[in-house]
């Protein structure tokens, strides 16, 4: 192998924020004509890294090189002079223009605005690497997919060739994922240095060429992926030995516990979310619930815990005896005080399941701070709660007097998960349980939720990941544009049919 | 070896969480930098010794029993404003027609000693007024708050808008109950029956009012920290996606909270009227409601720490009017002095959230 000299060299980076230090002494070497995947839990820094070579933080001490010369990059701007552009997870476009008035936007060129020219440099972007992009399109008829590629044409028009991509695949389907990739080695074969942030150990065994490994703020190493595989990959990351399998245990005597029939739900702008959706979820298994984002999967947990008004439709929830209690048109607080023990970890975790600013304790009160008579409330049994969710669930955390928003995302899903599933409910609905998570945290959760389902819960599971819905969950509900594109054994499907229900109602095999 | 080039000057970073006694001592060090501040801003602009100019400020709050009295008073009324306002803003609901909540409530009171006084029983009359006022106040803050419930209108200028009305009003009926026709002013209201005033404690007459405000501030204290109102009212501000998500009526906690806010203005105005001024003028309320405000966000809400913000403005005010007096000075000058220490007293917050990292010097390179 040639001796390839390093595009950017970054030398004893350490940045901290407070006391924590986020990186430390970080050495990282970037090549031309590579892709590396970037790899760490929650925390380990590696958005922080990527953060400093792209403008947005300034590094504490250490140094950047770019071409073996020393780079100050203060403002993203510096950044794109150097080439250096970054993907972020939450797209950075205005919805009204279109593509190639977002792809100039901001751009100080001479001369009157030319958006033919505009477009035909676009144009020429895409077919060099196999994009596939409307210049005259609005930003607000895109799929999420060309949104991602209007951001990726957005900084090769800038000229950059150092791209950095933050957990790129998170919101898209299988099929897009593999176009992406595809795009991605189309880049890398025409000599641009190629970065990506992830946490699917599949990914980067299928794209990247080498991979560096961040723990604790720390870099453990780099290798080529050749030489690697998913197991050596995680112990590295997580500095010790780790399984990498979700248990599925069988069902626990199946009863139908929620009913939903013909639910149709249009959001206030009367755009429609769920058309006419019926599924059954059973008591002890795991229901998933597979889409694209934005597919009416939100949506359709609301409307059974009652946060959600409903056009049409009925939920049931029934008992053990045959009673059957209808959700729709209750609040929350009425569903409980049926009787009905419903948990809902929302998506939104600290915009809806918690109160950032609020410290362990009170978070735990939220749902039983009403209990008693007494004009005053009573913190006891919500403390001893916290603490016995800190303990059981290992949060890391300074102590239960600690603001939530203060803790990483797997801490704060834990504290999450550990209140709503304190209640011993009957029902428990997740969004999204893991987004975010690190590998050691999502398996957490994942063992959780068997819990549950052991306990004989009816457990609806909204997951993006399908390779994890295709582990864990007994049965899997495709929602396609807000209808069922239908229900199928979680053990018997593979990731291809899934994929394609998503996409396509039925999932009939017409649409590559 | 490579020199750094263009390097910031300094960095802004957050502070992970200071001891108590360092927040204090950024605020100390403000202190002395604002009156350090203040002594040059005097020695330029007026050349007297700042230092007989600081003498004179403290001489004006505590120069004598009477004026501490007086600053005691003062503290008492802006604090019982700054009180009512609190818990609207820890529900994130800009309540900032405080100022129209005391009139109303002074009106009400005034209506009734004009109207029932020497005509009923004197203890019965004050308990009306006590309801009356508290009452007046509770409506016109409940009228904000129930278009906020209900149509999500702006509680800003919705409040805002209320507090004209509220002056308009009050200018309304000082001219129908004007003593004698045409003076355009009431006056003292039952001088001679002293019906409907609120009683003196031990022959002081500024007592009553320091004692009702000490228990409102404990009350309050409890209440927002302790109480489940107080919980909803602080889960309601911080996302009202949350409170809905637990079930709690997000309209009811709006409109709850707001009748006690407003209520509590009108106590305010019970105060102003029933046991200080005895008469009534657009300009009773003197702009505290503004104030109360700026107390209320200095102490981050808490209603303990109120007693020392509310403290440091009414000191400041009156030692601005001592030395607007005593030097013959234009009060703006003490204003001024004021507006300086203000303006430390706020900014040293930031420095207590962040601090700033300046440049190192270039190190040799190591290896």
């Amino acid at each position: 192998m040639e001796t390839k000299s390093a595009a950017v060299k970054m030398r004893n980076i350490s940045k901290s924020f407070g006391t924590v230090l986020a990186n430390d002494r970080v050495w990282l070497d970037i090549y031309r004509g590579e892709i590396l995947a970037l790899l760490g839990e929650n925390g380990s820094g590696k958005t922080t890294l990527m953060n400093m070579l792209s403008g947005i933080y300034f590094p504490d001490e250490g140094q950047i090189f770019i071409d073996d010369r020393e780079a100050v990059i203060r403002s993203p701007k510096d950044a794109f002079d150097y080439g250096i552009g970054m993907i972020h997870q939450h797209f950075k476009l205005v919805d009204v223009l279109t593509a190639a008035e977002n792809i100039i936007l901001g751009l100080d060129e001479p001369g009157r605005l030319n958006l033919d020219a505009v477009a035909g440099k676009v144009k020429e972007i895409c077919d060099r690497y196999g994009f596939d992009v409307d210049p005259w399109q609005k930003i607000y008829n895109m799929s999420v997919s060309q949104k991602q590629t209007v951001e990726i044409v957005k900084v090769l028009y800038r000229g950059a060739d150092i791209l950095i991509l933050d957990e790129p695949t998170a919101v898209l389907t299988p099929q897009e994922t593999d176009k992406l990739f595809a795009v991605l080695r189309n880049m890398r074969d025409a000599g641009k240095a190629i970065v990506i942030i992830t946490h699917k150990m599949h990914e980067v065994e299928e794209l990247s060429d080498r991979v560096a490994i961040l723990r604790h703020g720390q870099f453990v190493g780099d290798m080529l992926t050749a030489k690697t595989n998913a197991q050596e990959m995680t112990n590295m990351m997580m500095g010790r030995p780790v399984s990498l399998n979700i248990n599925r245990p069988d069902p626990v005597d199946p009863k139908p516990r929620i009913q939903v029939k013909n639910l149709t739900v249009r959001s206030i702008d009367g755009i429609l979310k769920l058309d006419d959706v019926s599924f059954t979820a059973n008591s002890g298994e795991i229901l998933g619930v597979a889409g694209i984002s934005g597919c009416g999967q939100k949506e359709l947990l609301e409307a059974i815990a009652g946060l959600q008004p409903v056009e049409s439709g009925s939920v049931c929830y029934l008992e053990d005896d045959g009673t059957e209690e209808e959700l729709i048109g209750k609040d929350p607080l009425e569903i409980a005080s049926m009787g009905v023990a419903l948990s809902f970890v929302p998506e939104d975790r600290l915009g809806m399941g918690l109160v950032g600013n609020m410290d362990l304790t009170d978070n735990m009160m939220l749902r039983s701070f009403r209990k008693g008579k007494s004009f005053f409330t009573n913190r006891t049994e919500p403390r001893h709660l916290a603490e016995s969710v800190v303990r059981d669930l290992e949060v890391n955390t300074p102590g239960v007097s600690t603001p939530v928003r203060r803790l990483s995302g797997g801490n704060v899903q834990k504290v999450l998960v550990g209140r709503e599933i304190s209640s011993a409910p009957t029902v428990l609905l997740t969004a999204y349980a893991v987004r975010g998570l690190d590998i050691n945290s999502s398996y957490m959760i994942y063992d959780l939720i068997n819990q549950q389902k052991a306990r004989g819960v009816a457990v609806v599971y909204i997951g993006e990941d399908l390779d994890v819905l295709l582990e864990l969950c007994d049965r899997i509900l495709v929602l396609c544009g807000g209808k069922v594109s239908g229900i199928v054994d979680g053990r018997k499907t593979d990731k291809r049919q899934v994929g394609l229900m998503m996409t396509k109602l039925g999932g009939d095999g017409s649409h590559a | 070896m490579h020199k750094k080039t263009g390097v910031p000057l300094f960095h802004i970073s957050k502070r992970k969480a200071l001891p108590w006694y360092g927040g204090w001592a950024i605020r100390g060090g403000a202190i002395v930098l604002a009156m350090v501040v203040c002594a040059i801003v005097t020695t330029l602009l007026t050349g007297e010794n700042p230092l007989a100019v600081y003498a004179t400020m403290l001489e004006g709050a505590f120069g004598t029993q009477r004026r501490i009295w007086i600053l005691l008073q003062n503290i008492a009324i802006l604090l019982c404003i700054s009180l009512a306002v609190t818990p609207a803003f820890k529900m994130r609901f800009w309540n900032i027609g405080a100022e129209g909540q005391v009139l109303m409530g002074c009106l009400a009171n005034a209506a009734c000693l004009i109207l029932l006084g020497d005509k009923i029983p004197n203890w019965l009359l004050i308990l009306i007024t006590v309801i009356a006022s508290c009452a007046a106040g509770a409506i016109w803050a409940a009228i904000p708050a129930f278009f906020k419930a209900k149509w999500n209108t702006n509680e800003t200028l919705f409040t805002l808008m209320m507090n004209y009305v509220a002056t308009q009003l009050v200018a309304f009926f000082v001219i129908v109950w004007e003593v004698p026709k045409g003076a355009g002013q009431i006056g003292i209201i039952n001088q001679k029956t002293e019906a409907g005033w609120l009683p003196q404690i031990g022959g002081n007459k500024y007592l009553l009012s320091i004692l009702v405000v000490a228990l409102v501030t404990v009350f309050m204290y409890f209440y927002l920290s302790r109480s489940k109102h107080g919980y909803e009212i602080a889960v309601v501000g911080e996302s009202e996606r949350t409170a809905r998500y637990v079930g709690i009526k997000v309209k009811k906690v709006i409109i709850r909270t707001m009748v006690l806010s407003g209520a509590i203005c009108g106590l305010a105005g019970l105060l102003l009227v029933g046991g200080i001024n005895h008469t009534i003028t657009t300009t009773v309320a003197g702009g505290l409601g503004f104030t109360a405000v700026m107390v209320s966000w200095l102490a981050k809400f808490n209603p303990l720490t109120m007693v020392f913000t509310s403290f440091l403005l009414v000191f400041l005010d009156r030692g601005a009017n001592q030395i607007s007096t005593d030097f013959g000075l234009n009060h703006s000058f003490g204003d001024i002095l004021a507006g300086i220490i203000l303006f430390f007293i706020i900014g040293c917050e930031f420095f207590i959230q962040y601090k700033l990292s300046f440049r190192k010097t270039v190190k040799k390179e190591e290896g």
